[in-house]
């Protein structure tokens, strides 16, 4: 649905020259929701800014259901009439709502469909049909300003959706709410998605957006996409950043001649009992370090960081069995561990993968 | 004394009146202009906006008084005289365009860039941009600003009585001044105070009810 081959953005500052995209490849499906997620710099911004051609990028395609959008664009600075069509084919919502003060909620809804030169009796319709839709029916003629930040951002989420677009994006539409507000549209952004079959990309800085709503997600760092994928790809992709970052599971080894490992249940492994089959079968003692339980992209999803005494040459039999599992295990490198019983600042121990050793 | 005072009210009402739709219409769009074409403006282009702004920076540097004489010959030409309150809204609007100029420029500034960026987002035009966005975004600092033109008129308006004009200031010279009228001038004065006034409170009274409109609950 949304493609973007080679993006790359640079931005002259004061003759230096800033590269905020550097060759991204984007892949979003149709009907899906995808997340680009990273720390504040690393060109997110930029990248959804140029799906849209609200900036220009430098250089690559970005084509949206299938027209290509920088084609339209042409030479010039100013948007010509074809990017401005194709344009109101896809909604965009913003972190501070970008609502107009000076209109109420439904002529806010109706600027889209004034633009699209929908005529009046129709645009009223449309709009108060829309603010059903985010639950504001009974908000129609108030002003933003009366609105609490959930209550705009729905509004403006209901604005986006006043051209039937196919693709919405999400430029940190939750980032300036409290978390329960954000868990709503959220879930209002969710069923969306499987009512109209709507396709969302949105990008954050939030794990936890990505946990609830995503079904695909990337991570952006200085510029590029370093990984990507669906949720369940990333979780199931040993040494995934992501995935870690997903799902965090924290604890030291007790001492020195212990392995610790990262193991991951998801679909069928999750509801068997394979560490008390582990502790039959080859007679070991095994401690859980930590443990996390959660719903990844409406699947259920564990971690666990467990401790097996001895080094990890001992132990390679059982972690065999817990492959044969259907796990995914990642050993927690040794070394890491071994040092840290000496310089405790370097105990922060990195999944690595197996073998690497 | 009283028929004197109020054909000079009339007069005055008439100049500042007329010659404050010639500031709006001409000082709007190149408040906006100055916006657009500057510096990462949606209609960037160095060369115009440096044009217009040089423009401006001369309109608003001249005292009013030298504009005046120094627009008779165009103002001659416009009207077919220089003299009478007709003739004096021409340098009147030729002086307060390029001071609305910047009131808008200012204004408009102020508008939040991520409203237009929302607009944009939804495939509006630059003039849609303008149009519903920009300006009813900034209506209230506009009004503020119109409000403050047109009383500076008004004081032009006195200043062009000195060059021909008709009107208040026109009176309290040649009676007032000239005369040595002390008590006609006195009441030209009274009458201009109150006009000023009586604009203050519209305009402020404008913005109020505008403000309340959107931005607070």
């Amino acid at each position: 649905m949304i493609t973007t081959t080679g993006l790359t953005k640079v931005y002259q500052s004061r003759g230096r020259e800033v590269t905020a995209l550097d060759g991204v490849d984007l892949h979003v499906r149709e009907g899906e929701v995808f997340g680009v997620i990273g720390q504040s710099g690393a060109g997110k911004s930029s990248l959804i800014r140029c799906v849209n051609l609200l900036e220009r990028p430098t250089t690559g395609t970005v084509t949206v259901d299938g027209v290509d959008l920088t084609a339209l664009a042409g030479r010039g600075r100013r948007a010509g009439k074809e990017l401005r069509q194709a344009r109101s084919r896809i909604g965009m919502v913003f972190q501070h709502f970008n609502l107009l003060s000076a209109r109420t909620v439904q002529a806010n809804i109706e600027l889209p469909l004034e633009i699209l030169g929908v005529s009046g009796k129709e645009r009223s319709r449309k709009a108060l049909e829309l603010l059903d839709l985010v639950g504001l029916a009974d908000k129609a003629k108030a002003y933003p300003a009366q609105l609490s930040g959930g209550q705009k951002q729905r509004v403006g989420i209901a604005r986006a959706l006043a051209g039937d677009p196919k693709v919405l994006l999400s430029d940190e539409a939750t980032s300036a709410l409290d978390p329960e507000t954000t868990r709503s549209i959220l879930q209002l952004l969710r069923d969306l998605n499987q009512q109209l079959g709507l396709t969302v990309l949105l990008i954050t800085h939030e794990m936890d957006v990505v946990k609830t709503v995503c079904d695909s997600a990337a991570l952006m760092k200085r510029g590029r996409i370093v990984e990507s994928g669906t949720v369940g790809e990333l979780l199931a992709t040993p040494g995934s950043e992501l995935a870690a970052e997903l799902f965090p599971v924290t604890g030291e080894a007790t001492g020195p001649e212990r392995t610790v490992v990262d193991v991951t249940f998801h679909g069928e492994s999750a509801t068997q009992p394979v560490i008390s089959q582990l502790a039959r079968t080859y007679n070991v003692d095994i401690s859980i370090l930590g443990a996390a339980m959660d719903t990844v992209g409406g699947r259920q999803i564990g971690r666990m960081r467990i401790e097996l005494p001895g080094r990890y040459e001992e132990n390679v039999v059982p972690v065999g069995f817990l492959r044969e599992q259907g796990l995914q295990v990642d050993v927690v490198e040794a070394d890491a561990v071994d040092t840290a019983v000496e310089i405790p600042a370097q105990a922060v121990a990195a999944p690595v993968k197996e073998g690497a050793k | 004394m009283q028929p004197l005072l109020s054909q000079g009210t009339i007069d005055t009402l008439y100049m500042v009146l007329w010659s404050s739709l010639v500031t709006v219409a001409g000082g709007l769009p190149l408040g906006v202009l100055l916006v657009l074409t500057d510096k990462g403006g949606l209609l960037q282009n160095r060369p115009v906006n440096k044009v217009i702004g040089v423009v401006v920076n001369i309109g608003r540097s001249m005292p009013f008084i030298i504009l005046l004489i120094a627009l008779i010959p165009f103002t001659t030409w416009v009207v077919g005289t220089f003299i009478g309150p007709t003739a004096m809204i021409v340098p009147l609007a030729v002086g307060a365009i390029p001071f609305f100029a910047r009131l808008v420029e200012t204004a408009i500034r102020e508008v939040d860039h991520g409203l237009v960026e929302a607009v944009q987002s939804m495939g509006g035009s630059i003039p849609t941009i303008v149009r519903k966005v920009l300006l009813p975004q900034a209506l209230p600092s506009l009004i503020a600003g119109l409000t403050t033109t047109v009383i500076t008129l008004v004081s032009y308006s006195a200043m062009a009585g000195a060059v021909g004009g008709e009107g208040l200031g026109s009176k309290a010279i040649t009676y007032g001044f000239q005369r040595f009228e002390t008590q006609f001038m006195l009441i030209t004065v009274g009458v201009l105070i109150a006009i000023v006034t009586v604009i203050q409170l519209i305009g402020d009274g404008a913005v109020r009810l505008l403000a309340r409109r959107g931005r607070t609950s």
